[in-house]
């Protein structure tokens, strides 16, 4: 195994090039635009045998897609923020259709304001879309989650399309030292697509994406919700494989620091890193703090969190997005994950880095010195850190 | 020449289109000069909800429909796919004129300046039929529909003429692009024949006839279609490698009938005879292009 220095947009196109993808089509769009550069290089210099797919929008990236999935071969495509947005109507076709594409995300805020940065919006605004969901926290599992995603994917008790998201130029422009499997050691680990429905063959005529009355509709639905419950078993098993195969561990959540911990901080992506190193002082000083990352969000991980959650006083969500009029949609399906158990944590939110502000120590302690105070009294449920709320109650005419 | 294919059906009946409607015409017969090897992908619309009511469906060769706007682009993928695996397989988008000249535009533009290897049909209504008669870009000039109301303040109809889709896509450098109708039959097999002789991306642009939306007799289908052609109003022509100057037009009739006898047959028109102006434009319209195009007919 070599080490190289690859930015998280390459990884994404080295973990394409890995299980051979056989059909890309791709949009450009900040930050992801290096994804489809990369793969239109290695076509270039002989090193991927591949179509590459140079669509006019996301759209119609994602219809490509659909049709060459549709046909049977794997396939890639990335994209980020409005990209993503602009692919909403299409995701529900190639979920509802069963076609396991795999998505890299430049994880990128959404307009207005137009912003270019990392929050993790794009991808939350695409939760109910019925792609599996894995957010890396670094390069490497940008790479690691890439090759994963098109095992589980493709699995046949699962079939349904899977988004990595890596965050917007924290990793997806930044350099990191990224271990590169061999060729050979992916080609065992992932195997050929093997699609276990009907594909475009004119030996065995089908019709794909046909009109389904009530009568039918229903159980198509439910079709994708037990693909998706089955999901988990495939995920924790292609999770052990890799782990065997390669000696990187991963896990749907990654709790640390926990067993003794009163306090929680929950986070995703790459905010994980520094959250860890402040975990590790925050001990060093005596606290009782612990970290969970979470790297699988779809299907949503309810049965680990409630176990690595145990006795847990207070847990402390850190997330990059909102759902105004509510909160943020980590907060939301944790405190549902618990709504039914006698023993549950109290649960507050934090947004915190939308459209790229920094998520410093200071962001950390601010969480931690409110955690400590829910702790013994109540203290917002949502609550917003880092920014200028006074200037905005002045805008808004609230002073 | 007799088709290899043409005693046999890739499209099946038992469908719900429309008696009288063209459109089922048109695949039927586009599927049998392709043959079996063939892949269809089919843009939301009157043909995909008729003919796939699940689990049934109309369709004897492999089929694939992805939503309204984008039928181009998934064929791209398709073709992209089928390449990458070494085959050769024709692939075949039908799209009525709302997925292809408005919603399904770009993807089409993209599509054909990419230079998939893709037949594009569009079967042309002139109007969004499926969705109820509203106007779509290729409604004509001075025809009623459901968002192009007829009344005292516009006793027109639709104030715009039809995107000349045709020659739009031959702009684009597409290797073939012809006009034909169903009812010109011998010259529409022609070109479906010839379309699909061509490498690269290939744009039929065929008229098709709505009994609702049209307001016509149903066992009429045929013959408004023929006047479509035998009054000027749809040229039948073709383009090869967007050579627009040297267009062919493949059909002049002997002699020209008057607009009326095409538009009175409809009752989209209905309210232009009470305006002998307004037959009197379309008619001058008509005689203007073949005036400064009828040169390009070639017997």
């Amino acid at each position: 195994m070599t080490k190289i220095m690859l930015r998280g947009n390459e990884s994404i196109a080295y973990a394409f090039k890995l299980a051979r993808v056989q059909v890309i089509p791709a949009y450009p769009i900040t930050p992801s635009t290096l994804v489809p550069e990369k793969i239109s290089e290695f076509i270039a210099n002989g090193e991927m045998k591949a179509e590459f797919v140079p669509v006019e929008s996301e759209h119609s990236a994602i219809s490509a897609a659909i049709g060459a999935s549709a046909k049977g071969v794997r396939v890639g495509t990335a994209t980020a923020s409005q990209g993503l947005a602009l692919m909403h109507e299409v995701l529900f076709i190639a979920s509802g259709m069963r076609l396991p594409i795999v998505m890299g995300i430049g994880n990128r805020a959404l307009s207005a304001p137009i912003n270019i940065w990392c929050d993790h919006q794009d991808m939350m605004a695409q939760r109910d879309a019925g792609w599996l969901q894995f957010y890396g926290e670094n390069n490497q599992e940008g790479l690691d989650l890439g090759i994963m995603a098109f095992k589980i994917a493709e699995d046949n008790r699962v079939m349904l399309p899977a988004m990595v998201g890596l965050d917007a130029f924290v990793l997806t422009h930044t350099v990191e030292p990224v271990e590169m499997p061999e060729q050979s050691e992916v080609d065992e680990f992932v195997g050929e697509f093997k699609p276990n429905y009907v594909t475009l063959d004119p030996d065995k005529p089908a019709t794909l994406g046909s009109f389904g009355f009530p009568e039918h509709y229903m159980e198509f639905k439910f079709g994708q919700w037990v693909a998706m419950e089955r999901a988990k078993k495939v995920i924790d098993e292609v999770f052990k494989e890799f782990e065997e195969k390669f000696g990187r561990k991963y896990r749907k959540v990654n709790p640390e620091f926990v067993e003794d911990a009163d306090i929680v901080l929950v986070t995703m992506g790459s905010m994980s890193g520094t959250a860890r190193e402040f975990v590790k002082r925050m001990r060093g000083k005596g606290k009782k703090v612990g970290l969970l990352k979470i790297t699988t969000f779809r299907p949503f991980p309810k049965e680990e969190l409630i176990e690595a959650l145990k006795g847990v006083k207070v847990v402390a969500v850190m997330e990059r997005n909102i759902s105004f009029g509510f909160g943020g949609a980590v907060y939301a399906e944790l405190g549902a994950t618990f709504a039914n158990l006698k023993e549950k944590p109290k649960i507050v939110d934090f947004i915190v880095g939308l459209g790229g502000r920094d998520i410093t120590f200071n962001t950390y302690q601010a969480v931690l010195d409110l955690a400590e105070k829910a702790l013994k009294e109540d203290v917002d449920e949502v609550n917003w850190i880092d920014v200028n709320k006074e200037a905005v109650y002045k805008a808004e005419g609230l002073q | 020449m007799k088709n290899q294919y043409e005693d046999e059906e890739f499209f099946a009946p038992g469908h719900g289109m429309c008696a009288g409607c063209a459109a089922p015409i048109i695949v039927k017969w586009v599927l049998k000069i392709a043959g079996p090897n063939t892949i269809v992908v089919n843009a939301t619309g009157c043909l995909e909800v008729a003919t796939t009511a699940y689990p049934r469906t109309s369709w004897k060769v492999p089929w694939l429909h992805v939503a309204f706007e984008n039928a181009a682009a998934a064929a791209s993928g398709v073709e992209a796919a089928v390449k990458a695996k070494g085959e050769k397989t024709n692939i075949i988008v039908f799209g009525g004129d709302g997925g292809t000249v408005d919603i399904g535009f770009q993807a089409l533009s993209g599509m054909v300046e990419r230079g998939h290897n893709v037949l594009y049909v569009l079967y042309d209504n002139e109007a969004y039929m499926n969705t109820g008669i509203q106007r779509s870009g290729a409604t004509p000039w001075g025809a009623w529909t459901t968002t192009s109301k007829v009344g005292e303040a516009n006793p027109i109809g639709k104030l715009r003429p039809k995107k000349p889709i045709a020659k739009i896509i031959a702009a684009h450098n597409a290797s073939y692009v012809a006009t034909a109708n169903p009812a010109m039959f011998q010259d529409f097999k022609k070109k479906v024949e010839k379309a699909m002789s061509y490498d690269g991306p290939r744009f039929l642009h065929v008229l098709s006839s709505c009994t609702t939306g049209w307001r016509h007799d149903p066992s009429k289908t045929i013959e408004i279609l023929r006047l479509a052609s035998d009054t000027g109003l749809f040229p039948l022509y073709e383009i090869i490698d967007g050579d627009i100057e040297n267009m062919r037009i493949t059909y002049k009739p002997k002699e020209f009938k008057p607009v009326e006898e095409y538009l009175k047959m409809q009752g989209r028109f209905r309210h232009l005879f009470k305006h002998p102006e307004y037959i009197k434009k379309l008619q001058d319209d008509v005689n203007a292009w073949w005036e400064k195009y009828g040169k390009h007919y070639i017997k």
